[in-house]
């Protein structure tokens, strides 16, 4: 066996407890401000414990959000619960369709479109901001829920991650399934999907978080207050120019941000762990 | 390999993969074979005229101080935000790997920041650094004598946009290598101790040569954040700022595209990024296939 001295067994817990309060102190005092008024926060330094305000400041930001903003945190959140479901599912339901198509069918152009699909795992949006913009633009789908959604739903790594699963069914089943007289697509739904739910939950952990958090592509289009996503509205709220930051509504709207990835990564870590390692390796 | 079953359809497999190819070609070849066009082109920002220019916008990107202080920075930063938000993980997973008492716990509370978004990330420890109004700031001027304010002082825009960034990125890092720990053989590291190799020579002997695989995944996978996904950060703490010493080149491209109406500029930014992107991943699938060492 391997020495452990005394000393030696309290030190990770010593240094892992350092790393949890470090990890968690800006969110502290993030929820500290949000119970506060704007006239405490104001006063720096802050008290460092809760006030008493946090039902009026969330209450606010929930229904009609900062002064110079113009859209409530309940609109904002739905637009980010609409834009995060919409890639998840997107994402996950064309990418089981092409990976179904890629692996059980053989076609010509089958080798093309893998590699059009995997040479998309190069390029994230930063870097081709302008034309992807101009797309959206023309298709007259700025400020719409098709258009913050629709150029994110594509997905190297979910079409991998099914492609990776799909490769290790054994042939039998679907061939047994069509003598059995059902048709591929029948395969398809009642039997292959109902397979591959464990990559499925891993993939819609990874690719809610990622559509919840998008920034730049909903910065870049939308315009409209209805539209804004959580996000884009604390970018807006921060970024007025003539008014003084109401740093107790921000400071909700950002827990009200936080908060609903963060359970689902907690609740569902396990999925999350698995679909991080596979897809990604 | 035995011939493997497929089925028999003719037309059917094009409608499966559809949806995916065309969004895949309006979204990724069009705007990407768009960018490479337009940078050869100058384009007056009001949709008026465009005139052929070669490779004018390049020649111009490569003769301008401010691209190079660009790129200087984004270098800088990515290394930043890999070595200490790789190194602080690596630490924390070994302890946490050290078969304790409540290391689910653990790992849960090391996890949960990836579910944060970048941009948020950047407004938490925004707030903790406002000059104004910030915990952290107040601390340091009244209490340690340090004039924060990352409005004015490079160095600390700089500090404050890395500690944001790798506060985010220490999760990612975390799962990863903790995977990795878990995969290196424990008998190996107990014969070591018992030919009396103590801690740190069974770590640097055995278990980070076992992970270097998941090391230089992340390494690639740290550049690429620090490059390019950190732009929500820099967005919303310092605008690039002060003046532009902050400005990364995903930054850059966006304020001479969106903001400055540079089309031709900031296409041929976009294709150098792109050329980037490309060189980072095909490094990394070469060193996948070479599992790189051991």
């Amino acid at each position: 066996m391997i020495e452990q001295r005394k000393s030696a067994r309290a030190f990770p817990h010593i240094i892992l407890w350092l790393a949890i309060l470090i990890i968690l102190f800006p969110i502290y005092f993030v929820f500290v401000a949000s119970t506060r008024t704007s006239a405490e926060i104001l006063s720096a330094p802050m008290p460092i414990y809760p006030g008493t305000h946090l039902i009026e400041n969330y209450g606010r930001a929930l229904s009609e959000g900062a002064k110079n903003l113009g859209a409530s945190a309940m609109t904002m959140m739905k637009n980010s619960f609409i834009m995060a479901m919409g890639i998840a599912v997107g994402k996950i339901t064309i990418s089981l369709l092409a990976a179904f198509a890629i692996v059980f069918f053989n076609f010509p152009g089958r080798k093309f479109c893998f590699w059009a699909i995997f040479i998309t795992l190069m390029l994230p949006v930063e870097v081709r901001i302008m034309p992807t913009y101009k797309v959206i633009s023309d298709l007259g789908m700025l400020n719409s829920y098709t258009g913050l959604i629709l150029p994110m739903i594509v997905s190297a790594t979910a079409v991998f991650l099914f492609r990776q699963f799909f490769m290790a069914v054994p042939r039998e089943i679907a061939e047994a399934s069509q003598i059995d007289g059902a048709s591929s697509m029948q395969f398809f739904r009642s039997i292959l999907v109902p397979m591959t739910r464990t990559p499925i939950a891993a993939m819609f952990v990874i690719q809610f978080i990622y559509g919840w958090n998008q920034y730049l592509w909903p910065l870049l289009i939308t315009t409209k207050q209805e539209y804004y996503t959580l996000l884009i509205g604390i970018n807006r709220m921060l970024s007025g120019a003539d008014v003084v930051i109401e740093w107790q509504i921000v400071m909700a709207t950002v827990l009200l941000a936080l908060i609903p990835p963060v359970i689902v990564v907690v609740v569902m870590q396990k999925q999350f762990i698995a679909g991080m390692t596979d897809t990604e390796k | 390999m035995a011939k493997q079953y497929e089925f028999p359809s003719k037309g059917l497999p094009y409608l499966l993969v559809l949806p995916q190819m065309v969004i895949v070609f309006m979204f990724f070849f069009w705007p990407s074979a768009q960018a490479i066009w337009q940078s050869f082109f100058l384009q007056d920002p009001f949709g008026g005229r465009v005139i052929f220019v070669g490779f004018e916008n390049y020649t111009k990107l490569f003769g301008d101080p401010d691209y190079w202080a660009s790129f200087r920075v984004s270098v800088l930063f990515a290394l930043a935000i890999t070595v200490s938000s790789m190194s602080i993980s690596l630490f924390l997973a070994i302890q946490t790997n050290k078969k304790i008492r409540f290391d689910s716990f653990y790992k849960t509370m090391m996890i949960w920041p990836y579910a944060v978004a970048t941009m948020v990330a950047g407004v938490l420890w925004l707030f903790m650094f406002n000059p104004n109004v910030g915990i952290i700031a107040w601390l340091l001027k009244y209490k340690m004598g340090v004039d924060w304010n990352h409005l004015l002082k490079a160095d600390q825009a700089f500090l404050l946009l890395t500690i944001a960034s790798s506060w985010k990125q220490i999760a990612y890092n975390f799962v990863f290598f903790l995977a990795g720990l878990q995969g290196v053989p424990l008998p190996l590291v107990e014969a070591a101790a018992m030919d009396g190799a103590g801690p740190v020579k069974r770590f640097w002997r055995i278990i980070f040569p076992m992970l270097s695989p998941t090391t230089f995944y992340l390494l690639v996978m740290n550049l690429v954040y620090g490059f390019f996904e950190t732009f929500p950060i820099v967005h919303q703490v310092t605008a690039g700022g002060p003046g532009k010493a902050t400005q990364i080149l995903v930054y850059k491209v966006w304020r001479d595209g969106v903001i400055n109406l540079d089309l031709g500029g900031s296409s041929a930014q976009s294709v150098i990024l792109m050329i980037m992107v490309i060189g980072l991943t095909v490094v990394q699938f070469r060193f996948i296939e070479r599992k790189v060492t051991y």
